[in-house]
Formats: structure tokens, sequence, C-alpha cells
């Protein structure tokens, strides 16, 4: 018995001395957020702000994407972005809220325990899965339902896109309307008003801010989303006119990158230019997520000081 | 008459939260060893606030402004070179909820030195029937030392935690209302193995009544509005209380 | 009166109706996409399509590289990502008080979860790729995945460490245990399966990515198996992008049977999420 005494001792001595050690690590590990997001842009910003000097603006934004020939205007591939990502929303959002609202304020218990699981699983799903089945599934069957030379559209990527950012808008907004007191609904339906009408004129309104969170980051989901609308939406880089364009295909700045990174040449012009898109993605998904965290952060405080 | 050691003794104490919400202005109080000095008074009058600050548990909350003086044995604990997990060693608490840990009741009252890295058996069986038979709980677990302790009772999770602080024999326990949520048999029961342990340690608590202060104190201190009124042997004080508003306490006129 | 109550009973009923239909689409029609790929995938799934190379220019054969691959990188991630993320999460929920830094933190945190994966990709290939001259690998790749999965597992840990009620940190403390000791002992064994829970759904999230890996680690076709992290490798999603895009003439019971195992993959480490958290619900006394 005595034989085992010192090894234990010198466990402590090990633990008395780990404090010091472990609390810079454990600083360190909690500022390492900050540094990758700086490290993320400094390295987009040192191989994409080239182009800027290589590319003349005029080119830039220009209409043509054609790189073999140094035509590098953006505004197809941002016009592409922005369509399959409207396209998405204007069917993620009503269906992700509903969805939403059903979850929070309708469903049975044990359908609620079914719902969020299953969601989950749909917001899990590869994108590469996704991006799969609509080469094979979607877009044979949207090209026969609506007559097209071919189903490889920004629509097929709007849809495929929606249904990746249908998750995130769930469960944001699902928490936003858990949040809302009990009270209110309790007053609302006290004076006489129905369930219905409670989640239109209290639940909801009261969750308003959360909601709309929600939707954002759905939204930034499906900008940033590469694979899906790579391999559905036909990759071709027109300059989008309108709605109609949504039955046409098109290119997104994300498909391009991921099309483009592994042909090109290392420090070339082209190279330095899809860098750049990126320098823009990023600049959206940030601007996207630092207002819905300060939204929420204020959110938080104002409940606070209701609260207390 | 016993001449009394001094075991603590506070100078000046000022502190407050920066919530604002209980502080302690000016307090001198000198807690004696081996007896049990009782603080008591309405709530939000720095009682626990006082308890919090003779094992520095107050670290772990923020403090906007502290001044004064501590001594432990002399030693003022407030200064920032004190070693406070040695001073927490020392200084055991016990709290108003009994938190039983979530281990079984062995590993929780051993817990104190497990955390001081003492490995060796026969100190952890010795200390384990000691602490447990002076807490008056070590009957009723003997046989089941290895089951989860939070499925004892809500007495026993009490004694279980009196248990805890003193494993690893300190030389103060502080307890706070540590009878509040208990029923009288169990409270009666803490308080005779607290009539015990003065022998041994210095006991410094916080009764959750008038009643209970009356009952066990030998030396109580009378906290109102975050200053300490009266500080006297408790048979004076809950007899012929020196200050008015002691009086009107003690005989139920507020609180 | 009743007219409108009636009404109104009548306009809450077909509304319900309504919310009822949408979510039961929304659940249909994500079974039917895992049924669907189940059924016409799994007669592609033998020992010889699991544990052999593609062959003939990937028209015949197995996905063993891939499936390697995948796991090569998965474990590769959680390597950097676990001890990091749970590192931060202490820091957060255990060390640091709120102040205008933690809040800057979790900016960053949000941030990185909303960055878009091929972003990352462009990120990795410029640092680790090319910078630090790493070369297309798995170490490129892990390191690549294991900032993108960061967010994620943080901020779960960080959820399951807070669940932690505040007095045991108390109790510990009071009894002398130093920060780390009461992290070490207490919290972290309690929030020990909301973490694992954490881990694995952002883990899950790395196994199925493709466009971070596409620049930093992934291999078209590869005869043989990695040999060490310098090495590129051959993964499931980018074999999946490359069989249903790049193949001409490709054998669609392949791409099914290797989109089967891909989806088995993620939805299987998400299931194992889901029973590890909803056991230690069940289990839970406090």
């Amino acid at each position: 018995m005595d034989t085992t005494a010192p090894r234990p001792r010198k466990r402590l001595a090990i633990f008395r001395t780990a404090d010091p050690v472990l609390t810079p690590l454990i600083k360190a590990c909690g500022y390492s957020a900050i540094l990758f997001v700086i490290m993320i842009f400094v390295f987009l910003w040192s191989e994409g702000f080239a182009a800027l000097g290589e590319v003349s603006l005029k080119n830039l934004f220009s209409a043509r994407w054609y790189p073999i020939e140094e035509y590098f205007g953006l505004l197809p591939l941002i016009g592409g972005s922005l369509l399959v990502t409207l396209g998405a929303a204007l069917f993620a959002v009503p269906i992700g809220v509903l969805t939403a609202v059903y979850i929070s304020e309708v469903a049975p218990r044990w359908m609620r325990e079914v719902l969020k699981p299953v969601i989950e699983i749909l917001g899990g799903l590869p994108s590469v899965v996704l991006g799969f089945l609509g080469i094979l599934v979607l877009a044979p069957f949207l090209r026969k339902l609506l007559d097209l030379p071919t189903g490889l559209t920004a629509l097929a990527g709007s849809i495929l896109l929606g249904a990746i950012s249908i998750p995130t808008i769930v469960s944001i907004a699902e928490d936003a309307l858990d949040a809302v007191p009990r009270s209110y609904r309790d007053a609302s339906l006290a004076i006489g008003a129905t369930r219905w009408q409670t989640i239109w004129r209290v639940t909801l309104p009261a969750a308003r801010s959360g909601v709309f969170t929600a939707i954002m980051l759905g939204i930034g989901r499906a900008i940033g989303e590469t694979m899906t609308v790579m391999m559905v939406s036909g990759n071709a880089a027109v300059l989008p006119s309108g709605l109609r364009a949504l039955f046409e295909p098109v290119r997104t700045m994300t498909a391009t990158i991921a099309a483009e990174m592994g042909e090109v040449a290392t420090g070339s012009v082209h190279y330095h230019v899809l860098f750049l898109i990126g320098i823009i993605l990023f600049l959206i998904s940030l601007v996207v997520n630092v207002s819905a965290s300060l939204l929420i952060q204020r959110k938080q405080k104002r409940s606070e000081r209701v609260l207390s | 008459m016993v001449t009394l050691m001094d075991k603590i003794v506070i100078k000046d104490l000022y502190l407050q939260y920066s919530d604002q919400t209980e502080s302690l202005r000016g307090i001198n109080l000198t807690i004696p060893a081996n007896q049990i000095s009782v603080l008591f008074g309405p709530a939000g009058g720095g009682k626990s606030t006082l308890l919090r600050v003779l094992n520095r548990l107050n670290d772990l909350t923020d403090v906007r402004a502290q001044s004064g003086e501590v001594l432990f044995d002399g030693l003022n604990i407030l200064e920032k070179s004190v070693d406070v997990i040695n001073l927490r060693r020392k200084v055991g608490m016990v709290f108003a909820t009994p938190v039983a840990l979530p281990f079984s009741i062995r590993r929780n009252v051993l817990y104190g030195l497990e955390l001081a890295g003492e490995h060796r058996p026969r100190v952890l069986s010795e200390a384990l029937e000691r602490s447990l038979t002076q807490a008056a709980l070590w009957d009723e677990v003997k046989d089941r030392l290895d089951d989860p302790a939070v499925a004892l009772s809500g007495g026993q999770q009490q004694r279980l935690c009196l248990a805890r602080s003193l494993a690893q024999q300190p030389e103060v326990i502080l307890l706070d209302e540590p009878t509040s949520g208990l029923d009288p048999i169990s409270t009666s029961k803490v308080e005779a193995s607290l009539q015990e342990l003065k022998q041994e340690y210095t006991i410094v608590l916080v009764p959750h009544s008038v009643q209970q202060a009356a009952r066990v104190a030998d030396m109580a201190a009378f906290f109102l509005q975050g200053e300490l009124v009266e500080f006297s042997p408790g048979k004076r004080l809950f007899t012929n209380p020196r200050d008015k508003r002691t009086q009107d306490y003690v005989e139920g006129r507020f609180g | 009166m009743t007219s409108s109550t009636a009404k109104r009973q009548r306009q809450q009923a077909a509304g319900f109706t309504l919310l009822t239909v949408i979510a039961a689409l929304t659940i249909f029609v994500i079974v039917a996409i895992l049924a669907y790929i189940l059924i016409r995938g799994v007669g592609a799934v033998s020992p010889g399509f699991l544990f052999t190379p593609p062959s003939n220019g990937m028209k015949a054969g197995g996905i063993w590289p891939a499936i390697v691959g995948t796991f090569y990188l998965t474990l590769g991630t959680a390597l950097f990502a676990v001890p990091l993320g749970i590192g931060a999460a202490i820091y957060l929920a255990e060390y640091a008080r709120e102040s205008t830094l933690t809040r800057v933190i979790r900016i960053a945190i949000t941030n990185l979860a909303g960055i878009p994966s091929v972003v990352y990709g462009l990120f990795g290939l410029g640092l680790f790729v090319l910078f630090l001259k790493f070369g297309t690998s798995i170490l490129a790749g892990s390191m690549t995945l294991a900032i993108m999965t960061l967010p994620v597992i943080i901020s779960t840990t960080e959820e399951a460490l807070r669940s932690v009620p505040q007095s045991f940190r108390v109790v510990s403390v009071s009894l002398g245990g130093t920060r780390w000791q009461t992290v070490r002992k207490v919290v972290l064994p309690e929030a020990l399966p909301g973490i694992l829970t954490g881990v694995i759904l952002g883990l899950e999230r790395a196994a199925g990515e493709t466009a971070p890996i596409m620049f930093t680690a992934a291999a078209f076709f590869l005869p043989r198996m990695p040999s060490s992290p310098l090495d590129p490798t051959m993964a499931l999603p980018y074999h999946l992008f490359v069989i249903s895009t790049q193949v001409p003439g490709m054998p669609v019971q392949i791409q099914f049977g290797t989109a089967l195992v891909l989806l088995v993959f993620v939805v299987g480490m998400n299931l194992v999420a889901t029973l590890i958290r909803s056991r230690a619900r069940a289990r839970r006394q406090w």
C-alpha cells in the first residue's frame, strides 16, 4: 500500500501547476475564433486583392464572364446568386415559418418529437446528395412538367436551396416563438380570441425579430450553398433578365469558384478574380451574420430589462 | 469564565456588489474559537454576504468595492496573496439548499480530499466514517456508501453536505440556513451535531429563524441593512438586548 | 355573435389543417428522399462494392478508397476541432466574464458558422495548401474542415456546460477546488452527453461536405490508399460529385450506392447524436 502512495502525490503536483498552464491554453482556444475570422479575411484578401489592380472595374462590372478571353464580368454571377436565392426564399420562408408555427403552437407533443429530428436530418443531408437527386430526379421532372429545353435551371437550384435553408429557418424561428411568454397567449385567449387569431395577432408579432433573424440566416445559408447549385442550375454565366430567368440555366458565385478553381493556374488573373468573388461572399455572410447576432443580442438585452 | 480565543477578527469591512443588491457597511466583529456564533436578522441584511467573505466565495461574484480586513488567525484573508484554495480547505461551508454532487455518497463526502490529492485508502476510509458519524448520518448510509447521493432525502443530503465539509477537517464551518428546508427531526439532528462539533471547530451559523438563533447561539450578531447592530453572548442578546432595533426584531415586531 | 364565433372557429380549423398539411408534406419529402436513395441504392451495396477500389474508369468496382478517405478526413477534423472547440466553450462558459471581448468572440463564432463552405475551401487552399505547403492533403483538408466545424462544436458544448447547475460549481469551489478541477471533475462529466451530441453533429457536417475539400484534400481518383497525412485522398461526397457530373455513361446503380453509403454515414451519425441526447435527458436527475 505504501508503494502506491507516492504516485498519486506526483499527480497532485501536476494538477497544482496545471492551472497556470491550462488557463492560458483555454483562453487561447476562446480567442481562436476571432483569429480564424481575421485569418480567413487576410488570406482571401492577399490572394484576391490583386484582381482589382489587374482587371479594370469596367470589366468586373460588365455582363460577360468568359475568363479564357479575360472577360471577368461579375454581374451574371452576382445576378445568378441573387436569383437562385430569391427563388429559394420565395418558398422556403413561408414553409419554414409556417412549419415553425406548427411545431411551436399547434402540433401535439408526439408530432413535435417526430418533426424536430426529421427536419434536423434534412439540415444534415450533404448538399452533394441533394444535388445528385436534383440531377437525376428533379431536373427531368421539371423539364417535362414545364416543357423546358433543360431542367437544370435556376428553378431547380432554388427548390433545393429552399430545402437546405428550411431547417435553419424552422429551428431559429421556433426558438423565437417558444420564447414568447405564455402570458401573452393567455391574455389573448382570455379576451376571446381563437388560437389561430392569437398566433397571427400576438405570438408571431411578438416573435418578429427572432423570425426575421431566422429568415436572414436561412437566406444567408442559401447564398453560400455551393455543391447543389453547381450541380443543378445549369452553370450558364448569363445575366438573368428578371424572374423569367428562373426557367433558364444560371451560374452563381459559389458555383463559379467551385467549378473553376480546380483548373486555374495559381497566381493567374483568373485565380485572383475567383478569390475576389470569395471576398464578396465573405463580406455578404459577415453582414448577414453580424447583423443577425446584433439583433439577437439587442433583443436579449431588452428582454433582460423587461424581466428585471 | 472561559477565556475565548479569537479565531476571526473583522475590521471595518465594507463591501458592495456591482448590482448594488446587498452590501456590508463597516462591520467590526470578533468570532471566538470553539463557539457557535450566530449571524441573524432580516433578509438582505448582509449575513450571507459576510459568510461568503469568510471563505472568499465572493470571488465568484461581481464585487464592486471592498475594504477593511478579515484576520483569520491573525492573517488578513482579503489580501491578494492569500492562498484561497488553502483558506477554503480550512473554512468549510454548508449551503441553504443541500447540493449533492452527482456522485456516490462516498465520493461526495471525500470530494474535498480528492481535490487536495489525498489518495491513501486508510486516510480516506477514516475520514469517511468520522465525518459521517459527526454529521449523524453514518448509521443511515453505512451500508450504501456507493449509492448515488441524490437518492438521499433532503435532510440526509444536508447532513451529507455537513459531512462533506467536515471530511477535510476544517477549522471553521460556515452554515448558511442549513436547516431551512428540513423537517423538525432532521433540524434537531443537525443542531445536536453542531453542539458536538463546536468542541473541535469554530462554527458560524446563519439560522433560518430567530428561535433557532436563540437555541444554538453562544454568541449572536444582529444584522440590519448591512450594519452590525449588536453582538453579544446569545443569552444576553435574546433576553436583554441593548439596542431597541434588536429587541423589536427578536420580539417579532418586524422582519 | 354566434355566427361570427362559428366563422372564427372554421377559420381556425382551416388554418390548422393547412399548417398540418405543410408539416406533413415536409416530413413526407424528407422521408421520400431517404427512402428513394435506400431503395435505389441498396442493390448496389455488396462487400465487393464496399471493399474494393473503383475500376474501369470508375464505371465498375467499389468505393473503398472513398470510404477510408472520408473516415480519415473526419478523424483528422475531430483531432483538431474537438480539443479546440471544447476549450473555447470552456473558456466562454467557465472562465470568461461577459464583456466586450466575449461579445466579439461570439460574433466571430456566428460569423464562422455563416461563411460559405466554398470560401473555407479557398481559405484552406490559400493557407494550408499553398502558404504552409501541406499540398493537397488529408492534413490540409482536415484543418479546413475543422475550422468550419468549430462553431457547431463550440456552441453546443457551451450550451451543455451552461446546463450544469451553478450550485455544483459553487460547492466544488467552496471545498477548495480550483476552477480547472471543478470543470474537470464536476462540470465536464455532467455535460458529456451534450458535448458528445454537439461533436457528432459537427463531424456529421464535416463528413458530408464537398466544397471545402475540393481544392484542399480530394483526389479525383487514386489507385492506392493514402499512406500519410500529407497524401491526397478520395472522399465519399467528392466521389459522388465526380461520378454524377464528371463521368459520362456512369451506371446509375453505382451512383445510388455511393449516395446511400454517404447517407448512412451521415444520418447514422445524426441518429447516434439524437440517441445520446434523449438518453441523457431521460437519465438527468437534477
